[in-house]
């Protein structure tokens, strides 16, 4: 139960950090990608370092697949006050087209 | 009434020109109405002084007011005077004794109609171009994975709902900071400079899109100006700007990173198509399996071809080790053997082909004789082993004939030819 309501917590905050920092990882993965395909298609590796290439490259695809299909960004309105500007979620109404 | 009393009134009743001037202009400086004006018309007799003031004259069909553009405010309008322009020109009202005329001290002048708004805007432009502002090595690049960006735009418009729209369509992991600011009217320029300020302090914050709809010249004005244009200009992230049409330019336009020709474009910019970044990642996904598939088919073929080989085909025998030894051993000598044995066949040849060149059978093919003298069989080698009387025999190449000399004499001899 208690591990349960730690990870509900864990999710949250890195929901949090996942913000934006993901994304440039993202792209890094996106462009090792390419060099893994490169190096596999050249075929010159030994078969255990084609292997483990192949390896590394299944697992950035499935980080990706679930990056293209999992992350939402939040839509935010920076709002003044008191004590400084604060970003406050859109509400849906607010986002309507006129 | 005496006459001194006569001349005492009308002494308190005559000023000095200079007195006269200071009462008008005590008058006319301390009216409020007068301390703040805009006075609408159009520049005729414009003088521009080494000093950087300027001087014209604001002029409607009705009257002229004489105005004075002092060097300070001077640099800070928008365009300078031109004559024939129109202008809302905002100052106070003064006198300037010397002349005994009053006249409009300009703060601000602006531009009164398209015409006006053009020339602000080439001047402007030119300004900002010579600064080298405008220089595409200033240009910065979009993330191209952004994820945050901020939309500096009014949110009452239909910029705000289709740039989330289509970002959302797109690219949903993007995160969108809205933040508000007028777009039109004369509060537009600070309200812009301001969301722009605080727009790039935000946190993760990776570009800025400022957005505004289409609307006349007049209603982007706030985009053709100075002070927007340099808060683009030191922006810290990259700003893409989004104004109008696709045919309005305006001078946020030239700053900016990069200039996307209406809101919508600039969603498309910002953010990624998922779609083809999805297809992409499974091409690669594809290629990689078969490139792999492809090395293992080879060191399938490489195992194949090893297990050719008797170590491999037959484990067992690396048991016997000293007999495989011993077999290496033998193989190799044999080798060695047979080497030694071809090298002497081959000189074998050699000799053969030697002594079969020596052998006088091999001239006689070629239509010499050997002549022996008889009995004994002495080779004859010169005529002077022979004398006439003697008896020879002559070997062909296919038999020989018996014959006796009748006759012998030395090269070149008389005898010879007789």
């Amino acid at each position: 139960m208690t591990s349960d309501s730690n990870d509900g917590k864990r999710a949250e905050k890195r929901e949090k950090s996942a913000h934006k920092k993901a994304e440039p990882a993202f792209e890094q993965a996106l462009h090792r990608l390419e060099e893994i395909v490169a190096r596999l298609e050249q075929g010159e590796e030994s078969l255990g370092a084609a292997v483990s290439l192949f390896e590394e490259g299944m697992k950035l695809f499935e980080m990706c697949e679930q990056r293209l299909k999992e992350a939402r960004g939040k839509i935010e309105k920076l709002v003044e006050s008191a004590e400084g500007a604060r970003a406050e979620p859109m509400r849906p109404d607010e986002l309507r087209g006129q | 009434m005496t006459a001194s009393n006569l001349a005492q009134r009308e002494a308190a009743h005559i000023f000095s020109v200079r007195q006269l001037t200071q009462y008008l202009r005590g008058l006319i400086e301390r009216d409020d109405a007068l301390r703040d004006v805009r006075v609408r018309g159009e520049i005729s007799n414009c003088r521009r002084f080494d000093s950087g003031h300027t001087y014209f004259t604001l002029k409607d069909e009705f009257s002229q007011l004489e105005c004075a553009l002092f060097r300070e405010e001077a640099a800070a309008q928008e365009f300078s005077p031109q004559d024939g322009l129109r202008v809302i020109a905002r100052g106070r009202i003064t006198v300037y004794e010397r002349r005994g005329q009053y006249q409009l001290v300009v703060a601000e002048i602006r531009a009164d109609g398209v015409g006006a708004l053009w020339l602000a805007f080439e001047q402007l432009k030119k300004k900002l171009e010579a600064e080298g502002l405008f220089r595409p090595d200033r240009k910065r690049p979009l993330p191209r994975f952004p994820g945050r960006v901020a939309l500096v735009t009014s949110t009452d418009g239909a910029v705000l709902h289709d740039f989330v729209r289509i970002t959302r369509d797109r690219w949903p992991a993007l995160s969108i900071l809205v933040v508000p600011a007028q777009v039109t009217g004369e509060a537009a320029a600070p309200s812009v400079v301001k969301a722009m300020a605080a727009a790039q302090v935000q946190p993760e914050v990776q570009a800025i899109v400022l957005a505004r709809g289409g609307g006349s010249l007049e209603e982007l004005w706030a985009f053709n100006t100075e002070s927007v244009a340099r808060a683009i200009a030191a922006c810290s992230i990259p700003v893409v700007s989004a104004i109008g049409h696709e045919t309005d330019y305006t001078i946020a336009d030239f700053v900016a990173d990069v200039r996307a020709p209406t809101p919508t474009a600039a969603a498309m910019l910002v953010a990624p198509d998922r779609a083809e970044i999805v297809r992409q990642v499974s091409a690669w996904s594809q290629r990689a399996s078969g490139a792999l598939s492809r090395r293992l088919a080879m060191a399938e073929r490489e195992l194949k071809s090893l297990a050719g080989r008797r170590v491999i085909s037959q484990p067992l025998s690396l048991l016997d080790e000293p007999r495989r030894a011993t077999d290496e051993l033998f193989s190799s000598a044999k080798q060695a053997i047979a080497a030694l044995l071809q090298a002497r066949a081959d000189s074998l040849a050699a000799v053969r082909g030697r002594l079969v060149a020596l052998n006088p059978r091999g001239i006689l093919a070629r239509g010499y004789a050997i002549v022996e003298r008889m009995p004994e069989r002495r080779l004859v080698k010169s005529v002077s082993q022979v004398a006439r009387g003697d008896q020879a025999n002559i070997t062909f190449q296919d038999g020989y004939a018996a014959c006796r000399i009748t006759q012998t004499g030395k090269e070149n001899d008389d005898q010879r030819q007789q």
